[in-house]
């Protein structure tokens, strides 16, 4: 059951990848509408399916790559589709939705099968501390997106080339709130994620930190959105460098997420 | 019916003509009740704006009736016809319905796509139908053509790109700065095309303007026009980050503002960007300007382009338009035909029954002795003579009515069986509207 979710969940973030990426370069209006629709049939699907495997395993399922990857997934496009709600920009899509198209791409090429929950994530932390970060790191994405349209849209301006393109996307003022709401949001949460992680581990292991992996790499994705907050709240700093830190952050956050899973041995690695 | 269309435009006729022949919309009645009131004119609409003057109407009598609305223009405002007619122009028919599709879509505007026409001709039939000149025919004509004119805009692009450099500064702002409501706007020197790019910020929401000139008593009058506040010319960069916009259009032989000054101005304000627009020739902003992060550089060459690109993409659209119009058209047309061949073949069924009925009544009381269901069996053969007698002309009278020759066949057909009330009925028609 939770199989056929998740195979309609791949083909209709599939098709809606496409619908956005048309919509970018076409000029048929149809095409958006469509796209929304799809996203929100695949997230549809993409939920029924995580609440099947939910309840047939017992916990949350984000215990394996497989889960993790899908889960990030669904929290990208869950917070995708609230902003495009809330600020009206279909055409952030294409840069957003094949990022989650991607991470559910991924997690099929991992083992699917329900496994016994390890007796150390057997706790109440593992709820709170997950989720937060998965919020948070949803919220990056976001960023990510927004920070390349803003590049793109700066790349026009600069060099006078204002074409059909051009004329689609935001404006630069609404890209940089959007990203800057993204990063007040996901900012705090990593930071509780990062704090509650610490106390669990003080429970679970005997100490808060332990410089594990995945440990010193979140703290290193930390530490940079905590210089691109500051320095926008000090400063006011904004426009290209603060998009291109926003961009190195969510490739750092990305490889704390997989590359620490995937290639560097640590207590945080559940393969 | 034929509806015909006499009147001159931009294209015809220079300003100076075209406020001479212009209608005042304070006195429309008295000219629209006048134009009914000429020889073979049925329904009238005045249409009189500050780039075109034309008269919708319908007539039977085409060449009679344009010519009878040259003179009435002529007549009306005094003017001598030999001299007024070599800017008139005219349709009749299918080119009079084009005409005033195209004209409702924006088409045959100065500037093409501008939205401003279709309010200006609903508000002039606004006024036809007030005055009751305008009936069934105009009524449904004008209707038609305000629902062409409303495809042509939500099917093509033809209206949704700036073609002034002012709008374009505007539009442009909006892609930088989003909302422009919280935005303020500085002028630095005067004329014209800033004065005008000023004005259609504040139009656009900008919340407020600083001015300043090296002559300061001509910046504090300007500002007190647009509401803002005036600046010495010398603290210039001491308010320069509290603008969002600034347009430059001085005299001054040289840059006024450098690289160093905007990279000063952005830090001041927070990062937060700048849309510097130059106007001037030679420029005020130095080029480089442009290479500082957050300020954005556009000259009136820049926006000039901008223009050229969006009249270009009009163009293209105004093609499409066509073919919306020429669809409609072909609609209309059959409407319009279709109406004038019903009555025709009522009236022919009309005279054909009443002979039909005298003749038999005749026979039937002449007759002596009648014999059983006599009189059903007569009813029911010269029900059957007439019905095939009509048929084939019904069927050519329809067709007709769709191949545009509609006028021909019930001149012949009046004549032919002298049907009289052919035309009282077609007025009753059009009153009863």
């Amino acid at each position: 059951m939770s199989q056929v979710f998740f195979s309609l969940t791949l083909a209709l973030y599939g098709c809606s990848t496409l619908a956005y990426l048309l919509y970018l370069l076409r000029t048929t209006a149809g095409l958006g509408i469509w796209a929304n629709r799809l996203v929100l049939a695949g997230f549809s699907a993409h939920l029924l399916s995580t609440i099947h495997r939910f309840s047939s395993s017992g916990h949350l399922p984000i215990t394996n790559m497989h889960e993790s990857l899908s889960f990030f997934g669904l929290v990208i496009i869950g917070a995708y589709i609230l902003i495009e709600r809330k600020y009206k920009v279909t055409i952030l899509g294409p840069f957003v939705v094949p990022v989650a198209l991607m991470l559910v791409i991924a997690s099929s090429a991992f083992p699917m099968a329900i496994r016994e929950l390890n007796p150390a994530l057997k706790s109440n932390w593992l709820w709170t501390h997950t989720i937060m970060a998965f919020i948070s790191y949803a919220m990056f994405t976001i960023a990510f997106g927004t920070a390349v349209v803003y590049l793109i849209q700066q790349y026009f301006l600069k060099k006078k080339r204002l074409g059909a393109l051009f004329q689609k996307l935001p404006s630069l003022n609404t890209l940089d709130d959007i990203s800057y709401r993204c990063l007040t949001i996901g900012f705090p949460l990593l930071t509780v994620a990062i704090i509650t992680g610490a106390i669990w581990a003080e429970k679970a292991w005997g100490t808060y930190w332990s410089w594990d992996p995945k440990e010193t790499w979140s703290l290193i994705t930390w530490f940079i959105y905590a210089a691109l907050l500051h320095s926008r709240l000090t400063t006011g700093w904004r426009g290209k460098r603060a998009s291109l830190l926003t961009i190195a952050g969510f490739l750092i956050m990305m490889f704390t997420f997989i590359g620490v899973n995937l290639w560097l041995p640590g207590l945080h690695a559940y393969k | 019916m034929n509806i015909i269309v006499v009147g001159l435009s931009h294209k015809t006729a220079t300003v100076e003509i075209r406020e001479k022949v212009a209608f005042s919309p304070n006195q429309i009645e008295k000219p629209l009740k006048e134009l009914v009131a000429l020889d073979g004119i049925i329904e009238g609409v005045i249409v009189s704006t500050c780039n075109r003057v034309e008269i919708y109407a319908t007539t039977r009598d085409i060449a009679g009736g344009i010519a009878r609305i040259k003179r009435f223009m002529a007549d009306y405002h005094r003017l001598a016809l030999e001299s007024l007619e070599q800017h008139l122009y005219n349709f009749h028919s299918e080119a009079a319905i084009r005409h005033v599709f195209r004209v409702a879509s924006s088409l045959d505007s100065m500037v093409v796509g501008e939205p401003q026409i279709l309010g200006q001709i609903k508000t002039s039939y606004g006024y036809a139908a007030e005055y009751k000149s305008s009936g069934i025919i105009l009524n449904r004509f004008l209707h038609k053509a305000f629902s062409v004119a409303k495809r042509v805009r939500t099917e093509t692009k033809i209206a949704s790109s700036a073609v002034s450099v002012a709008f374009a500064a505007v539009e442009l702002a909006k892609k930088i700065l989003g909302d422009l409501s919280d935005k303020t706007v500085m002028l630095i020197g005067a004329g014209e095309m800033c004065e005008l790019a000023a004005k259609h910020f504040l139009n656009s929401g900008a919340r407020g303007v600083m001015v300043t000139n090296r002559t300061f008593e001509r910046a504090r009058r300007l500002a007190e026009e647009f509401g803002g506040e005036a600046i010495l010319f010398e603290e210039l960069f001491e308010h320069l980050h509290r603008a969002d916009i600034v347009l430059s259009s001085t005299g001054a032989p040289h840059c006024i503002i450098g690289p160093k000054d905007a990279e000063e101005v952005i830090r001041r304000r927070r990062f937060k960007p700048v849309f510097f627009i130059d106007i001037a020739v030679p420029r005020d902003i130095d080029p480089r300007v442009d290479d500082v992060e957050n300020a954005y550089l556009f000259t009136v060459d820049h926006l000039q382009e901008i223009v050229q690109a969006n009249l270009a993409q009009r163009s293209l659209e105004a093609e499409k338009a066509e073919e919306i119009i020429d669809q409609e058209i072909g609609q209309f047309f059959k409407w319009l035909s279709t109406l004038e061949v019903t009555p025709a073949i009522v009236a022919l069924r009309t005279r054909f029954d009443e002979i039909r009925r005298f003749e038999l009544e005749k026979t039937i009381t002449s007759w002596k002795e009648l014999p059983p269901d006599a009189e059903k069996r007569l009813e029911a053969l010269t029900m059957a003579m007439m019905n095939k007698l009509l048929h084939t002309p019904t069927k050519v009278l329809k067709q007709a009515g769709q191949g545009g020759r509609v006028d021909l066949y019930i001149d012949a057909l009046r004549q032919l069986f002298e049907l009289e009330s052919l035309q009282h009925e077609n007025e009753e028609l059009e009153l009863e509207e």
